[in-house]
């Protein structure tokens, strides 16, 4: 670990997929075969890149880790800072991860234009590994924005049907919510200047600077429409479905597994910990619409007739429980919230991946079209099942860790909210079960569907690494949850002090972990750069080391 | 020994994963032997155990066993721990031994099947055995879902086992979507508990309940009492949620016999005997449970009454007896409901193989019209169902007979005359339509049509061979085996819990009390924990002494008078099926409208389609679909572009190109700039 203490890892996670595309821009388009396997190698350099992070990550320390920071535009302030908590490294190693399957899935897919589709591909694994290991607002929005054009591309050229429609609806929605959040970025930015002096994008800065209260409830709303559209929350949702529908599988799996993570991303790393005043008064209107979302999404997924519109419709209830359970502002509920978010990019990654072998075969996606696949492909509708179960949440597998938590961060907050949102896993039973029955049950009617292949070895090969991680999430998802504990434990110091007691790591160990991982930022020295450090004056915290309130045990991590 | 445990639900586990990954190269010897072996291996490690548990004091009974930290999150903190303890181990050996002779049977009731087919069928058996085991093991309420969902998940599958066939699919989601309804009661009863006593440890929360004070707990406890009884209600086929069940039938009989008869459809009842402290504390849950029960139990046997399909008969059956079981632990007669359960489980999983063995030899054929005269050609199948039926009718002697008395007699004892009326009727209306089924099968002559709508029928099972009714075969060895061992069962199971009034010991109540009472074990010191026991004694927790004076009169004038209505119901049933069959059909002539309703199952399916399903289906199509999501957001969405659109090309407009226009407007512009500020 020492060794490579000044090794810019994240900068190699970042920019591996942006070398492959580069790499690609000078590879003969004709030659689709190479450019298949480069941008194979690349994602999966990508993904090794990132692995490290698992294993060198300090989840005892609440400092921001494996730091970059250098200047970028030193006028006004923006700096090239990257740095990575407990739930960025989550969410990093699950974009990868599903970077790797996105490529893998499209070798025979994509027969058109293959060497822009892999450029835009990788570029797009760029824009959102930067989006997450960025600490710097301004980069962020870079990295944001960046996002947005690959996928327009993708769904507007290997899209199917209505796929200009789509793209277009996607990329105006989104774009109308980020404009609006980069004012709210701008309000931050002279409101931090008009009180410091100085200016600055520092995100951790900001994580630790009380804004004016009124003035956090405008731009509260305004990164509200940024991240709410692409959650997406109810009502802002309707382009989800559209583009789904349209987008290659390789666009639907990202744009479900990653791109709606931006959006609960942006919430926990943004929204809580700069606003936290205002992000306690939106929890009511917040929580409504979650619910709304939960219950809408599964009785609008149950009246689908697409298969992969059903999936879509299914993302958004399944998104906004992530939401509920953000917004509870608690720790079971964050925990939960996070865990779930990860859930829901490898189950419903999956559902798009296996929507897409049939189609593949097929060229529809209407779900009368299918009757009995079982019979003719029972490895296929077993990984169907597989994946269905942990969507629907059954205990032993992921998709129950998650809902549990949620619920039970919930319950703390509301016992009526928790129930309503309950009735959730009686509709996904509902919805997903029925489909399931359509597509795979019956007899073969359709005499094209009677000598479907089933899958081969690479298609299998995509499905693994997710039958794991639902496996391994639903039986022992301590790991996972470990490295939650200090981002989640800050957030909360932040947003919701009174349970900062139940998630933070006694602080005590600080010291210690700072000494040995040079990672750390500061650390603890310098209180102020450990983003679970002393409160910021007017908010009510136990002094570090001192016994919470609540009498519950101390965080008992790693420890057993 | 505490490392054992986990043993239990592993081995069929490995078989599941054997079967299911190598089944399709394996052949049905291989496959259905290994699955036979990991229920035969579980089943030895249950039975040491408990051999190893028997051997401590009484109240020193309880094993753990953790595996390891399952999920930790701040103060939540779930371990995966099994537990054994006399309540564990009963259903341990129950879950276990009859599951083996049910996989025991499987081999050959199943042997027209696929080579991989037969393997995936006994991956799923094997499945839900392992989950059924950790249902019961499971030391946590989280651990308890584990299996609780588990089984439920084995039991959509094997329902609908034969899944091209749309009704068994239909089934399969039936009993799902269902149990997700009762389920949902129970997680948010989970989440209660956790949120009032911060543990899901059944033994810790009833430690912990017992300690509150009454006036702290009664609303509360109510309610968290009366979630987790709604999820009984689903995994257990009570009203409102049993509509499941019968439809369930369409999964191979075997599954029924299992699943749907002995093991799975009992967790309701085994989870309120786990949580008996808790329940105990809960008056209010308690009529609930006992009044749902009773109601459950009459008219399910009411329905089973004109069913003309021989397992739906024994499914109603099934519902009806499960409604028993929840009468006893209504009126606080946990062992008494643990010990029909127990019971139940021999003589259902018979009477279900019975009727397995008849379809098998018909071909298919489940229709009791369609069949008769059987007890010639089927003579093991015949004489171990009758005695399936005697058993469960109650006849003395057998096993049935012990355990609905006790339940009856607790009933009464515990001043609950009107259940104990209802509980009695229903014990006529059992015996009538058990022994209406082994007239009608076994009886009498079979139909001449029969022999060609055989196969039209049930196709439960797809012979293809054009056997005529001369050829019916009796159940060969592997059948027949199961078949008598149960029928053994049937009878001789009673004897563990023989009544004091009739000069026994009632061992079994014995053996199960200290699981009922968890917190006496765990901290002798506070025995007399005030509300909780007394409570628990006001619903007939008496010591055998004291009941033995003034109890055991009643007690044996209460078992005269049930033994009579077991002899009625079946008198009743011969008059009517037997000798003269017209008089039953011109009842049935004379009162068109009970019969009609009985027969459409008072309709519950029909209601709960045109109020819940439809509705549903339609508000989400034509509202939510149509209405807000395509019409009013999307049309927003577009209308906003739309807009845009619109008023651009409104704006194009003045651009003319005319110079002299746009001179004139700056003019203007001009004017009412200069204007606005002379005039202010």
């Amino acid at each position: 670990m020492n060794n490579a203490a000044h090794f810019p890892l994240l900068s190699l996670i970042l920019f591996t997929p942006l070398a492959g595309a580069i790499l690609l821009l000078f590879v003969n388009k004709r030659s689709e075969n190479a450019i298949r396997w480069i941008a194979n190698i690349f994602a999966a350099a990508g993904f090794l890149a990132s692995l490290p992070l698992w294993f060198w990550y300090d989840t005892k320390s609440p400092a921001w880790q494996f730091v970059e920071k250098l200047p970028w535009i030193p006028s006004i302030g923006a700096q090239y800072f990257l740095g990575v908590d407990g739930f960025s490294v989550l969410l990093i190693l699950l974009t990868t991860m599903m970077g790797v399957i996105a490529v893998l899935s499209s070798w025979t897919a994509i027969t058109t234009r293959v060497k822009e589709y892999y450029v835009f591909l990788l570029v797009l694994q760029t824009g959102m590994i930067g989006a997450f290991v960025s600490l710097d607002f301004l980069l962020f929005f870079l990295f944001w924005e960046v996002m947005l054009v690959p996928m327009y591309f993708l769904i507007g050229i290997w899209g199917s049907d209505r796929r200009l429609y789509s793209a277009i609806k996607f990329f105006l929605y989104t774009l109308a919510g980020s404009v609006v959040m980069l004012l709210g970025i701008l309000a931050i930015y002279f409101s931090y200047h008009t009180m410091t002096g100085v200016w600055t994008f520092d995100v951790t800065e900001f994580q630790r600077f009380n804004l004016d209260r009124n003035l956090q409830w405008w731009v509260f709303l305004a990164f509200f429409l940024g991240f709410a559209i692409k959650v997406p929350m109810f009502p802002f949702h309707t382009w989800l479905p559209d583009a789904h529908t349209d987008a290659p599988t390789a666009g639907s799996v990202i744009l479900a597994a990653v791109l709606l993570k931006m959006g609960t991303y942006g919430f926990i790393r943004f929204s809580l910990p700069i606003l936290p005043d205002a992000s306690r008064e939106f929890v009511p209107m917040i929580a409504v619409l979650s619910i709304i979302g939960i219950v809408y999404g599964a009785l609008v997924a149950m009246a689908q007739r697409d298969w992969k519109r059903l999936v879509a419709y299914s993302s958004v209830s399944h998104m906004a429980l992530v939401m509920l359970g953000m917004f509870a502002l608690n720790p079971a509920g964050l925990k939960g919230s996070i865990i779930q978010q990860l859930n829901h990019g490898i189950s419903t990654g999956a559902l798009f991946l296996i929507v897409g072998i049939v189609y593949e075969r097929r060229h529809t996606r209407m779900i009368s079209e299918y009757t009995g696949l079982s019979s003719v492909m029972p490895v296929y509708a077993a990984v169907f099942m597989f994946m269905m179960l942990s969507s629907i949440g059954l205990p032993g597998l992921n998709g129950f860790v998650g809902e549990f938590l949620i619920l039970q961060g919930v319950f703390v907050v509301s016992k009526a909210w928790a129930a309503v949102a309950a009735t959730g896993i009686v509709l996904g039973a509902a919805y997903m079960l029925w489909l399931y029955q359509r597509t795979m049950f019956g007899t073969v009617e359709n005499p094209k569907n009677e000598k479907l292949p089933d899958l081969n070895l690479r298609e299998v090969a995509t499905f693994v690494p997710l039958m794991i991680m639902a496996l391994w999430i639903g039986l022992y998802p301590k790991p996972f949850l470990d490295f939650l504990d200090t981002s989640v434990g800050a957030v909360v110091a932040r947003v919701s002090p009174q349970y900062s007691g139940q998630a933070v790591t006694k602080q005590a160990d600080c010291p210690e972990n700072v000494a040995v991982n040079k990672f750390v930022l500061a650390g603890c020295e310098t209180p102020a750069a450990a983003p679970a450090a002393p409160p910021p004056p007017g908010n009510v915290q136990p002094a570090p080391g001192s016994t919470p309130p609540p009498a519950t045990p101390l965080k008992t991590t790693g420890g057993q | 020994m505490t490392t054992v445990l986990r043993l239990i639900p592993l081995f069929p586990f490995v078989g599941f994963l054997v079967n299911v990954f190598l089944g399709r190269r394996l052949s049905k010897r291989v496959s259905g032997g290994i699955a036979c072996l990991a229920m035969l291996a579980s089943f030895l490690v249950g039975a040491i155990s408990t051999w190893t548990l028997v051997q401590r004091p009484s109240d020193a009974r309880v094993v753990d066993d953790t595996v390891f930290l399952w999920i930790a999150s701040g103060d939540f903190q779930i371990p995966l721990t099994f537990r054994l303890d006399p309540l564990a181990a009963l259903m341990v050996l129950v879950v276990t031994g009859v599951g083996f002779l049910i996989h025991l049977y499987s081999v050959s009731y199943m042997h027209e099947e696929t080579d991989g087919e037969y393997a995936r069928y006994f991956s799923y058996l094997n499945l839900f055995a392992s989950f059924m085991l950790v249902l019961v093991l499971g030391a946590n309420f989280l651990v308890m879902f584990v299996g609780w969902e588990g089984v439920g998940l084995c039991s959509y599958l094997l329902i609908g086992f034969w899944f091209k066939k749309r009704s068994a699919a239909d089934a399969g989601k039936k009993a799902f979507v269902v149990n997700r309804i009762g389920d949902f009661a129970f997680i948010v009863g989970m989440l209660l508990a956790f949120r009032e006593f911060g543990t899901l440890d059944f033994r810790e929360i009833a430690f912990e309940a017992a300690r509150l004070s009454p006036e702290v707990t009664f609303g509360l406890i109510s309610l968290m009492t009366l979630l987790f009884f709604i999820g009984a209600t689903g995994k257990s086929a009570q009203i409102p949620l049993y509509v499941w069940l019968p439809d369930a039938m369409e999964g191979p009989t075997p599954v029924s016999a299992l699943i749907h008869a002995a093991t799975m459809v009992t967790a309701g009842v085994y989870m309120i005997g786990r949580n008996a402290a808790l329940f105990s504390l809960a008056p209010i849950t308690m009529d609930v449970v006992a009044v749902i029960g009773t109601a459950t139990a009459l008219m399910a046997g009411t329905i089973g009454l004109v069913q003309n399909d021989i397992k739906r008969v024994l499914a109603y059956s099934t519902v009806s007896q499960l409604g028993y079981m929840f009468l006893a632990m209504g009126v606080g007669a946990f062992a008494g409901g643990i010990f029909h359960l127990y019971t139940h489980a021999f003589f259902k999983a018979l009477l279900f193989l019975g009727s397995g063995a008849v379809i098998h030899a018909l071909h298919g054929e489940q229709d009791i019209r369609n069949m008769g005269g059987l007890r010639r050609d089927l003579p093991i199948t015949y004489w171990t169902f009758v005695i399936g039926a005697l058993a469960i009718a109650g006849v003395p002697g057998l096993s049935g007979f012990f355990s609905k008395d006790e339940i009856l007699y607790r009933t009464f004892a515990g001043g609950h005359t009107l259940l104990w009326t209802v509980g009695a009727i229903t014990s006529l209306l059992t015996a009538t339509y058990m022994f209406r089924l082994v007239f009608l099968t076994f009886h009498g002559e079979r139909p001449e049509s029969a022999g060609s709508t055989a196969h039209h029928g049930g196709s439960d099972h797809g012979h293809g061979g054009g056997h005529g009714p001369a050829h019916l075969h009796d159940a060969p060895p592997t059948m027949a085996v199961p078949l008598v061992l149960l029928a053994i069962g049937s009878v001789v199971a009673g004897y563990v819990g023989v009544p004091h009034a009739l000069g026994g010991a009632n061992r079994i109540e014995g053996f199960l009390e200290p699981s009922f009472h968890p917190v006496a074990v765990h901290a002798p010191a506070e025995a007399g924990v005030g509300g909780g026991h007394g409570e628990t004694a006001a619903h007939g927790e008496e010591s055998p002494d004291a009941d033995a004076h003034g109890g055991a009169s009643v007690e044996l004038t209460l078992m005269g008078v049930s033994s009579l209505i077991a002899l009625t119901g079946i008198g009743l049933a011969s008059v009517f099926f037997l000798r003269r069959r017209e008089l039953a059909q011109a009842t049935a002539a004379r009162l068109p409208a009970v019969y009609r309703t009985l027969l459409n199952k008072y309709y519950v399916d029909e209601v709960y389609d045109a109020t819940v399903v439809h509705p549903i289906q339609r508000t989400s199509e034509r509202v939510l679909w149509k209405t807000v999501d395509a019409g009013m957001i999307d049309g927003i969405v577009n209308g906003a572009g739309a807009f845009v659109r619109g008023s651009a090309a409104l704006l194009r407009l003045s651009q003319t190109g005319s110079v002299r226009v746009y001179a004139a407007s700056i003019f203007i512009g001009v004017l009412l700039v200069v204007g606005y500020y002379l005039v202010r």
